[in-house]
């Protein structure tokens, strides 16, 4: 017998097993890998809506005078360019100027004015705590985990939009008038949460914060009222629908190999910005050399996925390595994600071949994201 | 789904249907739900050797790619192409119109390892726990 060390459980976990989910160790926790097909649960977004624990996930509350100024330190974003009630996608970078972390930053609006909210993966929840600890020096400033404590369930799709407004008691804002990468204040069963208009799957869609103890009432409410425009989504069509939408995923697009020109995410850096902050020196030579290779989109033209690890081959060669690869439900063929050497002529992009276990399937380069709510369809 | 009890399982969840010589083999009920959503298969060419506990070909899901691994020892001597392009017979159908491949059996004191319906489901059981 091989002793597995014991996972961590989220506030829903009972509501996953209830709902009959294969669960799985994501990262130290006990999480729905799915609840019935992958698939399914992908399209179900894609065209109504679906249900998410997202719990594991770590959320950072930091308070005090010079919150912003510490956060700052830390991110590649400008903090200081957002409003209450603003989000943003950012990077923590280490002093060589690659990925420690990708993060959202939420900047509080009323009540919690001048409260900043990070939220960062389960995997690196322990390197943010040091690392932010590690560059606060002597400011006036407070960080507290709120990874328990304050739950984080996300509705995303289409419909969302209809169904969570009759889940919350009030909202500061209407949800139809927030702008996407926005947080308001709002109340659910009589306490006070936060909405905010995010997500990681390429849709329309919410995530709300809210104490633990009510996340298991809360979770039931919304697919009550969502009826069969809403059922529960696994982990596993989370990754397939991040990747159509051309998302990141630390320790895969991300890791401490990797600089975020690229990874194609330079609208995140802002070299410019007034407080100095970790890695900014190294990523503006990093910017001014230009990347020895680039995050690439991939259809396959067989049936035979394509997964992280495996070699890209040119015809000289590897130029390259896949870090996300699955079938695409949307598209309806494999679809991958890797990084490729930069200065391929068009002969070269257009003989690249995926090496799976031997089997050498054809590449076609398409840009990203694969798929888009806004763009039109071709 | 019933699991038929007239057919031999292995421990890797293949089933095998033995007629005389043939031996027809297909993947378990439970090793479709275990895939979950079947995305690709690989089988071999017609006329393939089949070696015993060797892997014959491989099916994915969107999660995870499993090697399908041979019963008997044998030729291969016919292959269900009809499955490579539709999945869900594999889904729909696994005792039947999802077999993956037939085989000459060569080594017909191979079959003594295989297990009864009985001996898988209890197997099944065990990795339940």
């Amino acid at each position: 017998m091989t002793q597995t060390p014991s996972l961590e459980r989220t506030c829903l976990a009972d509501e996953h097993l209830r709902l009959g989910a294969q669960m799985v160790d994501f990262h130290g926790w006990e999480m729905p890998v799915r609840y019935g097909s992958i698939p399914e649960e992908h399209l179900k977004v894609r065209l109504s809506s679906g249900l998410f624990d997202l719990c594991h996930m770590g959320r950072l509350e930091i308070t005090g005078a010079d919150a912003a100024l510490w956060i700052n330190r830390v991110l590649s974003n400008d903090y200081d360019a957002l409003k209450p009630g603003d989000a943003r996608y950012s990077l923590i970078c280490n002093e060589g100027g690659t990925v420690l972390e990708d993060v959202i930053v939420y900047k509080l609006p009323e009540p919690a004015l001048s409260s900043i909210l990070l939220v960062v993966n389960a995997s690196n929840r322990p390197t943010v705590l040091q690392w932010m600890q590690a560059q606060k020096g002597s400011l006036e400033a407070k960080l507290v985990d709120r990874s328990i404590d304050l739950a984080m369930i996300s509705i995303q799709g289409p419909q969302s939009v209809r169904i969570l407004p009759a889940c919350l008691e009030k909202s500061d804002l209407p949800l139809e008038a927030m702008k996407y990468y926005s947080i308001t204040h709002a109340q659910v069963l009589g306490k006070s949460a936060w909405v905010a208009r995010t997500g990681y799957t390429g849709e329309d869609g919410f995530e709300v914060y809210l104490e633990s103890g009510d996340a298991p009432t809360f979770w039931r409410q919304l697919l009550e009222v969502g009826g069969n425009r809403i059922a529960p989504i696994g982990l596993g069509a989370r990754d397939t629908l991040r990747l159509e939408a051309g998302m990141p995923l630390y320790g895969h697009e991300l890791d401490l190999t990797v600089d975020p020109f690229e990874a194609g995410l330079g609208f995140a850096v802002k070299l410019e910005k007034a407080v100095p902050f970790v890695g900014q020196e190294a990523l503006r030579a990093r910017k001014a050399a230009g990347p020895a290779r680039k995050l690439t989109g991939f259809k396959v033209q067989s049936k035979r996925p394509v997964r992280q690890g495996m070699k890209i081959l040119g015809p000289a060669g590897e130029v390259g390595s896949v870090t996300s690869g699955a079938p695409s439900p949307t598209m309806g063929c494999p679809i991958a994600m890797g990084y490729l050497q930069t200065g391929l002529n068009s002969e070269e992009l257009s003989l690249l071949k995926a090496d799976v276990r031997g089997h050498l399937e054809p590449l076609e380069v398409v840009p990203l994201p694969f798929y888009s709510r806004t763009r039109k369809k071709k | 789904m019933s699991r038929p009890a007239n057919l031999k399982y292995t421990r890797s969840h293949e089933w095998v249907r033995v007629e005389g010589d043939v031996a027809t083999v297909g993947i378990t009920d439970h090793a479709v739900e275990q895939l979950s959503d079947l995305a690709f298969v690989d089988l071999p060419r017609k006329g393939a050797k089949a070696e015993k506990d060797q892997r014959f070909g491989e099916i994915e899901s969107t999660k995870s790619v499993s090697d399908l691994i041979a019963p008997l020892s044998g030729e291969i001597f016919d292959v269900n192409t009809e499955v490579i392009e539709n999945l869900q017979l594999i889904s729909l159908s696994p005792f039947d119109e999802g077999w993956l491949i037939r085989v000459r059996i060569s080594n017909p004191a191979e079959l003594k390892s295989l297990l009864s319906a009985e001996d898988y489901a209890e197997q099944l059981k065990h990795e339940e726990h």
